[in-house]
């Protein structure tokens, strides 16, 4: 679709050349005719009539150009997203959670526009750059040979002069692009940190140094501009005395008489015709570097390595056939050794242990330890480095992640809320959910409370732009959405942070009531959850450095009673 | 029209080098109308072939307007380049002292960076106004005139056919693409930002989407929006395409026009034949002049829009006034809070009531209470962020309303929940709490806070580059940073706004155990959620609904067993020391 509409962007841009050339001719035997050949008004007319024509379809190959570039531009977008799309599926979490936070939105936003400029604009111009003069060259060629070389020879000298000032001027420019854009962060800085100021008693005089930075600022960059503008200064000289030089060679031989005043004319109309999109080329020149730019992002994106992560669709062996429910399988890590790639160090190093079906196992250590890559392993968004993890009798790997996931309902940290209505949002979980069942799941996780005070209760809008649910409720649809699952293994990320007393009860009264009758991995928080816990894993910089119930690991001292002791030592 | 007349304004000490942009940038269009009329003139003439003494003014025009092209293009480009960087730095000026009064009180309802970036943003549209809106119509103007004169010279109403031309090409054409693109213009917005906002869910909600298995849903909603955007580009791409296509063509007919006038005229013997080829070839020159108009229109909404913005963040009033007659800076620091009360706006019930508390010198006092109690605002009130409309406090004997803020101010060191660094070296932040530190104190605040190993390990020292693109701190070392910045201040009162809320448990502990401390010989006023620490304070003052509801000391409260002493039980209890 796209290389149809690109062949005919450059056919528009071809047509384009042709109609400036039959423009110049009428209009030159217009002024001919009347100016030696004495011809009236009527006589004339039907070159008046064609040139009109002409000005008519050129304005339709304008438009009809523009709409062209644009539409190669939506698709070739469109496409780049799509590819990242797939990308960031199969690279997962994982991958997400090790970049800087909305930098690979912003790639796939922002990175992604930025190549509008390239495909709508840049490369248009490098085809008309292309075709009208060589299309006024092969006009002129034969009318005067001499105008003809003077027009060939100069106009090598635009793109040479481009290239040689742009390589000059590149490093400069850069430079200067990133003091432009180190000032602008210093002057957000300071707006941000205003209140801080405030507190230290400097932020009056913060004024002043706003006002030095940018005076600073435009002296140095005006330095660099009188240097860097000497670019624009040639290629103007280079169209405009090339122009020149053409009047007067086909003047001084028009006086010998020697040339045809119509086709002098004609070659004067259309020289400034010739340099015009050449020096265009120049100007859009740093739209299309801007976009080169941005795709080196988005290749980069798009050709990270795989390797640590399974494909989301890919059809693998399976010598078990279709098993589709493991839920009373154990679930065993051994050996299991996980490291990001380009780290020196493994995130969980050497694991090995079990869990039972229908047993609650609580994962605890300090932040860093490699809890989440546990969870992530064990949802299939990232394979083992080293070792397996075995369900029953079988790898992990090979059993489909899409069915995998059928089994494990996941409660997140932070739960997310999509743009689109509460009942939308519960039926993430289980799309065909029936109003009962959202019903019944809403009620055991305390989301009905919630859902009772909005005005359009289920179907309130949430998100970006809908009404915002706090932290604890946000909460509660998390774990709604597990009752609603209803899936034979739990994955939870319990809330880390203090929750007020009536959060709190419910929370735990939540989770006791998720845990019954299932297999339960919980990164935990909480004091109550642990001790409830049928085995407790303690992670240390990625090694499980204790295992055992609460009472046994307080009764063998070590890493666990540490960090219970210092929660305590907190109240 | 009010914005406008605003704006304006801030070009008055520029306009030397406005009106210079101006003038040059006539002259670019002007050197080609005069490169592509003296060439015409010349090969016209050349063709009746007179003496070629006749024909060497015109040879010397063709070679002055080519060189002339180039200069003025280059004046043109260095004079508005520089008109812009001075207005940028005006404008940011301007705005940051307009500004600084309003933080924070009334620049807390815009949530964080979002507004602060979007001000940034409008400013950097601002910059251009003058240089894209203001100049390129007058030059326009000025290309009008001085070719309209100069084609009275051959005919009047060639004059008045061109002017028609270019005032239809600089008025209309304009107007028009900008009245077809403005709704496109506006679904593209719409359109970005919603694409944004399911982007931005999609990628932080990866794990959740995966983990329920909604990879087809999500491409769904993603080629959704990409459909809605695309078909949003594609209205923009065809009225963007009409406008230049109108422009081109109302240009062109122009030129259709004059040969229609012009041809008749020269068979009257009223216009020299001569001149025919110069009339049309100074038709199709001029219209280079009306080219930037569209844009031109497009920016002016832009700017006025961004304005608007701008002048309606900074006419806010100020929550605190200053008074008339200030008197001189306190000398001591005793304090006293009495029947304080609060309000952030008429419709929300009181953050603070009847608040009485006495901070002594050297006095410790710990506020507690859920979030909302009210701690963080009494803190607030003391720092004058805000002013209460009942009850008063008093400084060292007088109402703290009597000095000017930034006295009163200097009386207080201030840790924040968390600690804003700023973007540049770590002995820069850390002059900010006071400027003429010597590198010697720089080094005894940091080991006082702790920060001695870290600093060792540092790359650069004191010269690491901190904030967004610097070193990055744990929240640890953040709020240590904040805690030695306040001890390089070595003001007399300490002001701890819960600095502890981010930090896990170990961490909380370790640096609740510094406090303790470097703050000994401190007045300590100590906002807290959590209820670590709470044996070494002198009071405790228990808040809830802006009310104190128990006073006493740690022993005291937990003795008496009311809802300090439930909270802490509740606290107890609650976490383990991961995170």
């Amino acid at each position: 679709m796209a290389k149809g509409a690109l062949l005919l962007t450059v056919l528009l841009g071809l047509a384009g050349g042709l109609l400036v050339i039959a423009q110049a001719g009428s209009l030159a035997r217009i002024v001919d005719g009347v100016f030696l050949g004495g011809k009236n008004l009527e006589q004339v007319m039907p070159w008046l009539v064609t040139l009109l024509i002409i000005i008519l379809l050129r304005a339709g190959v304008v438009l009809g150009g523009e709409v062209a570039a644009s539409a190669v531009a939506v698709r070739v977008k469109a496409g780049l997203r799509e590819l990242l799309l797939e990308k960031f599926l199969r690279l997962g979490p994982a991958y997400q959670a090790r970049q800087q936070s909305g930098e690979l939105s912003a790639a796939a936003l922002q990175g992604v526009d930025n190549l509008d400029a390239y495909f709508s604009q840049f490369l248009p111009q490098v085809v008309l750059a292309g075709a009208i003069p060589l299309a006024v060259l092969v006009a002129v060629f034969p009318r005067d040979l001499l105008s003809g070389v003077v027009l060939l020879v100069t106009a090598p000298l635009i793109p040479v002069f481009m290239i040689l000032i742009g390589k000059l001027a590149e490093k400069i420019t850069r430079r200067q692009f990133l003091a432009l854009s180190r000032m602008s962060a210093f002057f957000l800085d300071t707006l941000q940190g205003l209140t801080t100021l405030k507190a230290l008693g400097q932020s009056r005089a913060r004024a002043e140094k706003i006002g030095e930075v940018s005076e600073r600022y435009r002296r140095a960059t005006m330095a660099v501009l009188q240097i860097t503008f000497l670019s624009a200064l040639v290629l103007e000289l280079v169209g405009t005395l090339s122009t020149a030089i053409v009047a007067v060679e086909i003047g001084l031989r028009l006086l010998y008489g020697r040339l045809d005043y119509v086709q002098a004319l004609f070659i004067l109309i259309v020289a400034p015709e010739f340099y015009l999109p050449l020096r265009n080329l120049g100007l859009r020149f740093h739209a299309g570097m801007s976009g080169v730019a941005a795709a080196g992002r988005i290749f980069e994106i798009l050709d990270t390595p795989e390797t640590d992560v399974r494909s989301q669709s890919v059809n693998v062996f399976r010598p078990f056939g279709e098993k589709t429910d493991w839920r009373d399988e154990p679930i065993c890590f051994e050996g299991v050794s996980y490291q990001y790639t380009g780290r020196d160090e493994a995130v969980l190093q050497d694991l090995t242990f079990c869990i039972q079906p229908g047993e609650l196992v609580a994962l605890v250590g300090r932040s860093g330890a490699g809890k989440s890559t546990l969870a992530y392993l064990l949802l299939g968004f990232i394979q083992p480095t080293q070792g397996k993890i075995r369900v029953g009798r079988q790898r992990l790997q090979d059993i489909d992640p899409g069915q995998w996931r059928q089994q494990i309902a996941w409660v997140g940290q932070r739960p997310v809320l999509f743009q689109g209505t509460l009942r939308e949002n519960m039926r993430i979980a289980m799309i065909d959910a029936g109003e009962e069942e959202i019903q019944a799941a809403a009620r055991r996780a305390g989301l009905v409370e919630v859902v009772d005070q909005l005005p359009q209760g289920w179907d309130t809008q949430i998100g970006e732009g809908g009404s915002r649910l706090s932290g604890g409720q946000a909460q509660r649809l998390a774990l709604a959405r597990a009752f609603l699952r209803d899936a034979p293994l739990v994955i939870l990320d319990e809330p880390s942070a203090h929750l007020d007393p009536e959060n709190e009860a419910l929370l735990t009264r939540a989770i006791h009531e998720l845990c019954y009758d299932r297999t339960v991995l919980v990164i935990a928080h909480r004091l109550h959850t642990v001790r409830e816990a049928d085995t407790i894993l303690v992670l240390e910089d990625g090694r499980l450095v204790q295992l055992g119930t609460h009472d046994e690991l307080m009764a063998s001292g070590g890493a666990y009673s540490d960090l219970i002791r210092a929660g305590e030592g907190q109240a | 029209m009010k914005t406008f007349v605003r704006l304006l304004a801030f070009v008055k000490p520029f306009w030397k080098g406005v009106l210079l942009s101006i003038f040059t940038s006539a002259a670019t269009v002007g050197s080609s109308i005069g490169l592509l009329g003296t060439s015409a003139y010349l090969i016209s003439f050349a063709a009746l072939q007179p003496s070629i003494a006749y024909l060497q003014m015109a040879i010397v025009g063709v070679r002055f307007f080519g060189l002339a092209r180039g200069l003025f293009r280059y004046l043109e480009r260095l004079s508005s380049h520089s008109v812009n960087f001075r207005l940028l730095a005006r404008l940011r000026v301007w705005f940051y002292c307009e500004l600084e009064p309003l933080a924070p009180a009334r620049l807390m309802n815009y949530r964080g960076g979002d507004l602060l970036q979007r001000a940034v943003g409008d400013i950097e549209v601002l910059e251009n106004f003058y240089i894209r809106v203001i100049a390129p119509p007058l030059a326009a103007l000025l290309v009008t005139l001085g070719a309209g004169w100069l084609m009275t010279g051959w005919h009047p109403e060639l004059a008045s056919v061109l002017a028609g031309g270019l005032l239809l090409g600089g008025i209309a054409v304009p107007w028009l693409a900008h009245r077809i693109s403005q709704a496109p213009g506006r679904g593209l917005a719409a359109a970005r930002a919603q694409m944004s906002a399911t982007y931005i869910e999609s990628l932080q909600g990866l794990a959740d989407l995966l983990a329920y298995g909604q990879e087809s849903a999500l491409r769904d909603r993603m080629s959704q929006s990409e459909s809605r955007l695309a078909a949003v580009q594609m209205r923009l791409a065809w009225s963007g395409g009409v406008g230049n296509a109108l422009g081109q063509l109302v240009g062109n007919l122009t030129l259709v026009a004059i040969l229609l006038v012009a041809i008749p005229l020269v068979r009257a013997g009223q216009l020299d034949g001569v001149l025919l080829a110069v009339v049309s070839l100074v038709t199709l020159a001029s219209f280079e002049a009306v080219a930037p108009l569209p844009q031109a229109a497009q920016m002016l909404e832009a700017s006025l829009e961004s304005a608007r913005r701008l002048f309606e963040l900074v006419d806010a009033q100020p929550a605190v006034l200053e008074p008339a007659s200030p008197l001189p800076p306190p000398a001591g620091s005793e304090l006293r809070v009495s029947n304080l009360t609060h309000r952030y706006t008429a419709a929300q019930p009181p953050a603070l009531q009847g608040l009485d508390l006495d901070l002594p010198p050297g006095c410790k006092v710990a506020l507690v209470g859920h979030s909302g109690a009210g701690k963080s605002t009494l803190l607030a009130l003391l720092m004058r962020f805000w002013d209460a409309p009942a009850g008063v406090i008093i400084l060292d004997n007088q109402d703290i309303r009597d000095y000017r803020s930034e006295d009163a101010r200097r009386v207080f060191a201030f840790v924040p929940q968390s600690t804003y660094l700023f973007t540049s070296t770590l002995r820069q932040n850390l002059h900010l709490a006071r400027p003429d530190a010597p590198d010697q104190d720089i080094h005894a605040v940091l080991e006082q806070a702790g920060l001695r190993d870290w600093l060792e390990q540092l790359p650069n020292g004191l010269d690491t580059w901190l904030g967004e693109r610097g070193q990055q701190l744990s929240g640890g070392e953040c709020q240590r940073l904040a805690v030695a910045r306040a001890l390089l201040q070595d003001a007399p009162v300490v002001l701890l706004d819960e600095p502890t809320a981010h930090l896990d448990a170990i961490t909380e502990q370790e640096l609740i155990e510094t406090l303790h401390r470097v703050l000994a010989g401190k007045t300590v006023l100590w906002a807290s959620h959590s209820l670590t620490g709470m044996q070494w304070m002198d009071e405790i003052v228990v808040l809830e609904s802006g009310r104190a509801v128990e006073r006493g000391t740690h022993a005291q409260l937990i003795k008496k067993g009311g809802l300090y002493a439930t909270m802490y039980r509740n606290q107890h209890d609650e976490l383990i020391a991961d995170l």
